[in-house]
């Protein structure tokens, strides 16, 4: 079995994010990959409004967005569950302090038919992680709720210089599926 | 100078140069406004000590991340002379990055490295490139154009060279093991919203 488009909610998820990108003029966007993201990452690359690179750690791909966001370019970044384990400290020591909006997109492993032992516990660090350093955080579950919650935290992170992470549950993505 | 450890890793033939002059050297030299991003620690400091400057970008945390937030700033003003001055176990810790920011290729950052060999704020330590490894092939590895700076001349000469260059360009030093010259304000909002305005993003109140 393929890493299904789900039918609880379509394939539609991943062309609701970049629109939603694109209204809220986010136009650079660093990531490392994910099984998931792949047609998201795709139609990002295929789009010529959007500066989209990968980087080789997910640090240095908050660093980037911060620094543009500075220099007046609104970015995201894009990662998985266990790329979020590797942020607590560019988190506490540059996002927060700095009062940057960084937004994070996290496609969400770990549960829901995770075959990856290691995988299920970096998802349990996931939001302690978040809650203790008290950044604002949607697990994203509907496709109907998608946009309303995207836009909004954008808007929310933009307004109130904060930092947010939208993780996009396998409700949503249908996940990523074992295969034998 | 009393402390450098041994650099069997390093361009052999390059003077032991000085941060603190160094950094004076760069500063000096920017006349454009240029963006100038200063690493965590005694970089900074140095940073710091050669004059203020609202172009100025101060970490005080998230080591390592010194280039790829140069990187950011490049891509979102390709206008702008974009400077990231790193320690070389800083930029241990991300050296990723490198290969980043060879393949999108800015046409106006310059890499600076200053390499003692060691962790100079935690207590001296050599870093664990120090024994064996060269920053400047490591980078040309990674696809940038690199060298080492012979002596002060040579820097300057390189410095100038690079922010004039149409690719990214890594120059690297090395350095004593001299404290900086100061130290950093330590409010990281005020360091942001300044640089911000420096930058031209944000107008002064």
């Amino acid at each position: 079995m393929d890493t299904a488009e789900p039918k609880t909610a379509s394939g539609l998820w991943h062309e609701i994010v970049l629109d939603t990108l694109k209204r809220n003029e986010v136009k650079l966007i660093t990531y490392v990959p994910d099984r998931v993201l792949t047609p998201l990452i795709a139609n990002l690359h295929a789009d010529p409004y959007f500066t989209t690179f990968p980087t080789a750690r997910e640090e240095e791909a908050v660093g980037i967005v911060s620094g543009a966001w500075m220099g007046g370019l609104r970015g995201a970044v894009l990662m998985q569950t266990s790329g979020f384990g590797t942020l607590g400290n560019v988190l506490a020591s540059l996002a927060v302090p700095y009062q940057i909006p960084l937004i994070m997109i996290v496609s969400e492993r770990g549960t829901l038919g995770e075959f990856n032992w290691g995988q299920a516990l970096v998802c349990r660090t996931m939001r302690p992680v978040l809650d203790a350093l008290a950044v604002e955080h949607h697990t994203i579950t509907r496709l109907d709720e998608l946009e309303f919650i995207l836009d909004r935290s954008i808007k929310q992170a933009v307004a109130t210089q904060a930092p947010v992470a939208l993780i996009l549950s396998p409700l949503l993505t249908g996940g990523k599926v074992f295969q034998k | 100078m009393s402390r450098t450890p041994s650099t069997s890793g390093r361009a052999s033939n390059a003077k032991v140069m000085n941060r603190t002059d160094l950094t004076r050297r760069i500063v000096a030299r920017l006349k454009s406004e240029e963006a100038v991003i200063g690493g965590i620690g005694n970089t900074n400091f140095d940073l710091w000590s050669a004059g203020r400057r609202p172009q100025n970008f101060y970490m005080l945390g998230s080591m390592g991340l010194a280039f790829p937030i140069a990187l950011g700033v490049a891509v979102a003003q390709p206008r702008r002379r974009v400077i990231a001055l790193e320690g070389d176990g800083s930029l241990l810790m991300q050296l990723g990055c490198l290969t980043t920011i060879a393949a999108t290729a800015p046409k106006n950052l310059t890499l600076i490295v200053m390499d003692n060999g060691i962790y100079q704020i935690t207590g001296g330590q050599p870093t664990p490139a120090a024994a064996a490894s060269d920053i400047v092939a490591v980078a040309r590895g990674c696809g940038l154009e690199s060298a080492w700076a012979s002596d002060e001349e040579d820097f300057e000469r390189l410095l100038d060279a690079a922010l004039s260059a149409a690719r990214p360009q890594l120059i690297a030093a090395r350095i004593d093991a001299q404290p900086g010259a100061g130290a950093t304000d330590r409010d990281p909002v005020q360091i942001r919203e300044r640089f911000m305005r420096g930058l031209g993003v944000r107008a002064a109140p």
